[in-house]
């Protein structure tokens, strides 16, 4: 270990040297000297494929990125980048999200908060109505109980001291002091260069075609053009396009694109303190309905811009513009915030979140196809579950142990079995 | 709450105007397809951002009350001399080639008169929409020409907002996209102080307010436009203090032929030529402005030669003091609707996106029709043959698509006339760019500090460091930089970005697998996408909603 | 139709303060120059001058806040229509920033 090691890197060859104890489920086998033996290949240049990339190559794995375009340019570069405990509920994406929240403080105190743009701002979260108060207050009981911290906002004078450019008509609202943001290409590009740091290597403008497969056991990828690059383990990190990357694995798994438009204003400077969102925005998030659903989410960037969200929709890969989503957003917004009305569009950005049937995110091993292991379908929070990911990942190919706070099973592909098989 | 499927088709709270065809961009591309559509009956919907017919070549001053007559009437009211109106007539020696204006306002006159043209001045798309609505408009001109079936019933619909910030739709079954382009600065030391100017917008003071920038004025970067400018400020009593080309005229030998199969081209050129002799402006081909000094305003440029590779010589530069200066390398074509309805690009002859065109000027998406500079810099010759082509494609597409009507036939004479045209100036462009191609070295005398993103004040050494860490596209240095996300949206620093990270790439191709074909080619229009054309205020958008949804929807 | 709602003589606007005279069918920003006035914004970072860049309405360079609404485009807006231009620095949207809830 070098001699001026961070905590951070003390931490991650701890890390490293209990890894070998829980041998088992490992992809491949270290050899006993501990030298570093296995290649992995990480297909997804995303949040998602960066991170992995990251925990493997601390872990000491010999990583190639491959990517078809370049690096952050899929869905990672048409989001918000948000880190947010305040929009789940009890269950098993809390617990990875809250694994990930303290993985990415980390990642922040070692790569440098500035350099991600990470911001430790709070979220807020705001009734429009009574009901959709109660209605909150009641989601928000239920992550206390879970150990989320969730501070009820009484009144539409508590609410403007938080948010001094809110609307008086909102009845209340809930803050959420642990909710977190980084900006999602810095995030992946700080994260890959560190990787590489490590040895990882990248292959940008590369598309993978397929599996090659040696007594059913993968022996590597096979690019577009024919080349091939030998792998003990393939990492499939390709977000919105895992479904269809699964498919070329010879492992199929059902992710699905669901769109969303992101607004983003002329700069304006921090005027907005908090992530501020409505609270239809958690039902929204968890609903199954195809059809356009919008709910209002508002917040500042470093840049001095607002980013308006958020709408969901299932229309395939529409890559068309909507004006009328354009349009609900924009009135949401001047809502909640009536200062905004001046304030003018000067982009809007289109992406696909990456969503699985039960919006639970793939991560672990193929049973079909031995050496793959899937960490995509992040839907919505794709951003904000990367830490924890790429750190799950990193364990599946050591062998283990997995972190106890995390009911892993929840994400394993063997759940979709009766769907793709 | 809003059934799923129609989400895109269905406007919102705009009101719907159907139209055979829509024309955005009244500059020569786009009053050239105007007529010709109007000529033949079509119903034709002519939109333009700006206050007057003619664009940015033959841009007037703002339209007076009675510009509607004035454009039947050719000439607009006349006022007293001295500080009345800003005339057109005062400033028709700023422009070339009136004589085919005056002719194209003229029929738009008449075509508004006939209720056939529907024109939308000081009105902007800020964006737009292919939608398969079921309802379309009628048939032109009351015949029975097959509808808007044989193409799948599709069609454009067009978000405008006009003069009062009034918002409508505008749907059409054809679009012409005819929005020209603006100019290329890159950046410099100075560059940014008061003073400095595009060459572009100099030319825009001169003939929409008949105002010059200053008093002694330098001009440089590269290109024929540069030309013009010099004349119309040396007309006004202004001292051009140089010409600074950064190219030499022996770089059109190679193109000779080209140039004499276009000779009202070498004419044009010849003409400024000689006035500038005339007026004294000094001439200085392979020489470059390399820092403006000032400041709070610019005070004196420094130039210098650059040698054969196009390297400035930055040891030996000479020093002028001027008030103004004006800076052009070459035109940047505007793509925001072209690239928000997904048509392809293709890389143009300056090694910039351009939306790619077969030889009917279509682009990739059947119903829109790209015209002029969207298509590659050209100038205006070609994008008013370029505009005329278009509208005869789209009268034959929406009047007779099988071609056998009388008109059909005679209009395909005419047809295969405008086709040679445009394939004769188009060379003729190809062969201006590869005359006048940005230098190597013009990057030379930017420093460390200097502002290469004007809006979010990016400088030079960030981008060089985005640029050292792997980004190779303008959208890379973007998204690490934040150069290009401000209020202009990358239209200002894009050239320059791109070309700082494809500088970059091209010493490392070696190492780096080329991109794939078609990731190549939407990572082209993916840096350039924004989904609105124009800024628009968020309070103008939530006003689209009708009123009782303006609620944000609780879908459960 | 493009009608703009006060055109007629006795033109001008202001100009922080200062009266300016122009022409009818000039923008804001020829009238300015005209005046030789180059510069009516400063930069949001380091509070740099600015004025006209491109001329036709692409850069953003030339914003000013025009009869209290900040971020026009000086080289867009009619002058013709305008009473009052003030310089603004920054986003233009500053104002908001200072504001305290306890006002309202
Ligand atoms: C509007 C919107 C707002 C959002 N807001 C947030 C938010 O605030 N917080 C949050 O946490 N999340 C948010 N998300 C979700 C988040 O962006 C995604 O969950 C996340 O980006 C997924 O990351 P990824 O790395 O899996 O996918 P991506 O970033 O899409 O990366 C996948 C990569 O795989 C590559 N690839 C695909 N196929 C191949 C192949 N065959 N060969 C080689 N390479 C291939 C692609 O080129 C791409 O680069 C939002 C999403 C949207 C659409
Ligand atoms: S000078 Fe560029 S927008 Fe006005």
């Amino acid at each position: 270990m070098a001699a001026d090691a961070s905590p951070f890197e003390v931490l991650c060859n701890i890390l490293l040297s209990i890894a070998p104890m829980a041998r088992g489920r490992g992809v491949i086998t270290r050899s006993e000297k501990g030298e570093r033996m296995g290649r992995v290949v990480v297909i997804g240049a995303g949040i998602v494929g960066a991170a992995c990339t990251w925990y493997a190559a601390h872990a000491g794995w010999e990583v190639v990125l491959v990517d078809r375009g370049r690096p952050g340019a899929g869905t990672t570069s048409r989001g918000e980048g948000n880190l947010l405990v305040s929009d789940k509920g009890d269950g098993p994406e809390l617990d990875l999200m809250r694994l990930s929240r303290r993985l990415w403080l980390e990642l922040g105190d070692h790569l440098g908060r500035d350099r991600l743009e990470l911001d430790e701002k709070g979220g807020l979260v705001v009734a429009t109505s009574d009901a959709g108060l109660a209605g909150l207050r009641t989601f928000a009981a239920g992550q206390r109980a879970a150990g989320v911290d969730a501070i009820d906002v009484a009144t539409a004078g508590d609410l403007r001291r938080l948010e001094p450019l809110l609307s008086d008509r909102l009845p209340g609202g809930v803050l959420y002091p642990e909710d977190l943001q980084v900006q999602p290409v810095l995030a992946a590009d700080a994260l890959v260069a560190g990787a590489r740091q490590r040895g990882a290597s990248t292959r940008f403008g590369v598309e993978v075609e397929g599996a090659v497969t040696s007594g059913g056991r993968l022996t590597g990828v096979r690019l577009v053009g024919g080349e091939v690059l030998g792998a003990d383990a393939v990492v499939n990190a390709a977000g919105t396009w895992g479904g269809e990357v699964g498919v070329r694995l010879g492992a199929p798994i059902p992710v699905l694109p669901r769109r969303g438009f992101i607004l983003v204003t002329e700069p304006v400077g921090p005027l907005v303190r908090h992530k501020v969102y409505t609270a239809e925005y958690v039902d929204n998030v968890a609903s199954n309905d195809a059809a356009l659903q919008t709910s209002t989410v508002v917040e500042s960037t470093r840049g001095g811009t607002i980013l308006i969200g958020a709408s969901r929709e299932r229309v395939g890969y529409d890559a068309g513009m909507s004006p009328k989503v354009v349009a609900r957003l924009a009135a949401g917004a001047v809502e909640i915030f009536p200062f905004l009305r001046r304030v003018d569009l000067l982009r809007v950005y289109r992406g696909f979140r990456p969503y699985c049937p039960d919006h639970l995110p793939v991560i672990g091993p193929d049973p079909r196809v031995p050496g793959v292991i899937h960490a995509c379908g992040h839907e919505g929070a794709g951003i904000g579950l990367a830490a924890a990911t790429g750190y799950l990942v990193a364990r599946y190919l050591d062998g283990g142990p997995m972190p106890d706070e995390v009911p892993v099973s929840a994400f394993v592909p063997d759940r979709f079995a009766e769907v793709s098989v | 709450m809003i059934d799923a499927g129609t989400v895109t088709a269905d406007p919102v709270n705009e009101t719907v105007t159907p139209v055979d065809v829509a024309i955005v961009g009244a500059g020569p591309a786009g009053l050239a397809a105007a007529v010709t559509c109007a000529r033949a009956g079509l119903r034709v919907c002519l939109i333009d951002r700006g206050t007057s017919l003619g664009g940015q070549y033959w841009r007037q001053p703002a339209a007076s009350p009675d510009f509607l007559q004035s454009l039947v009437a050719r000439e607009a009211p006349v006022s007293g001399p001295g500080r009345g109106p800003v005339h057109p007539r005062d400033l028709r020696h700023l422009h070339h080639d009136l004589a085919t204006f005056d002719a194209l306002r003229e029929r738009v006159g008449e075509a508004l008169h006939a209720g056939l043209v529907d024109l939308r001045l000081r009105t902007q798309v800020w964006t737009a929409v292919v939608t398969d609505a079921a309802v379309v408009t009628d048939a032109p001109g009351g015949t029975d020409a097959p509808g808007p079936a044989a193409d799948g019933a599709a069609v454009v619909d067009l978000h405008v907002l006009g003069p009062a910030g009034v918002a409508g739709v505008v749907r059409a079954r054809r679009l012409v996209i005819a929005t020209g382009a603006h100019d290329i600065g890159l950046p410099f030391p100075g560059w940014d102080l008061p003073g400095v100017m595009t060459i572009g917008g100099i030319q825009a003071l001169l003939k929409s307010s008949d105002v010059v920038p200053g008093r002694r004025v330098a001009l440089g970067g590269t290109g024929p436009f540069l030309l013009p400018v010099a004349t119309g400020l040396a007309a006004r009593g202004v001292e051009v203090v140089g010409v600074f080309e950064a190219n030499a005229p022996t770089g059109w030998w190679p193109h000779l032929s080209t140039v004499v199969r276009n000779p009202d081209r070498l004419r044009e050129g010849l003409a400024y030529a000689a006035t500038l002799a005339r007026r004294r402006v000094p001439f200085r081909p392979r020489t470059m402005i390399v820092e403006a000094h000032g400041h709070d305003r610019v005070e004196a440029v420094s130039v210098c030669r650059l040698d054969r590779a196009g390297r400035p010589g930055l040891e030996s530069v000479v020093r002028h003091d001027v008030d103004a200066v004006g800076i052009g390398w070459g035109f940047s074509p505007i793509l925001d609707l072209a690239v928000t309805l997904r048509c392809a690009t293709r890389l143009g002859d300056n090694g910039f996106a351009v939306v790619a065109v077969d030889s009917e000027q279509r682009s990739s998406v059947p119903m829109v029709l790209v015209a002029g500079e969207p298509t590659g810099v050209g100038g205006a010759a070609l994008a008013l043959a370029e505009g005329e082509l278009a509208g005869h494609v789209v009268v034959a597409d929406l009047t007779d698509p099988v071609g056998t009507t009388a008109r059909s036939r005679r209009t395909g004479q005419r047809l295969r006339t405008v086709r040679r045209d445009v394939v004769r100036l188009r060379s003729f462009a190809t062969a201006m760019h590869a005359a006048h191609p940005i230098p190597p070295g013009w990057a030379a005398a930017v420093r460390r500090e200097t502002t290469v993103c004007r809006c979010e004040e990016v400088d030079a050494a960030t981008v060089l460091e985005a640029v050292a860490a792997g980004a190779d596209t303008a959208r890379q240095v973007k998204q690490l930089t934040r150069a290009g996300m401000g209020w202009c949206q990358g239209r200002t620093c894009e050239p320059a970005c791109a070309l700082l990270a494809a500088g970059a790439a091209q010493q490392t191709t070696r190492e780096k697998a080329p991109l794939a074909g078609p990731v190549g080619a939407s990572a082209l229009a993916g840096d350039t996408e924004r989904l609105v054309a124009q800024p628009v205020s968020l309070g103008a958008l939530a006003d689209l909603l009708p009123r009782s949804s303006s609620q944000p929807s609780h879908d459960q | 139709m493009t009608r703009p709602d006060h055109v007629g003589p006795g033109l001008g606007f202001t100009f922080d303060g200062r009266r300016i005279h122009h022409r009818p069918g000039q923008t804001v920003g020829a009238a300015l120059v005209e005046h030789d006035i180059l510069a009516w914004r400063t930069t949001r970072h380091d509070g740099r001058p600015r004025g006209l860049f491109c001329g036709i309405g692409v850069c953003f360079d030339c914003l000013v806040t025009v009869d209290g609404i900040p971020n026009q485009r000086a080289c867009v807006v009619l002058a013709d229509e305008v009473e009052e231009i003030t310089t603004q620095s920054g986003s233009g949207h500053d104002r908001l920033a200072l504001r305290d809830p306890a006002d309202d």
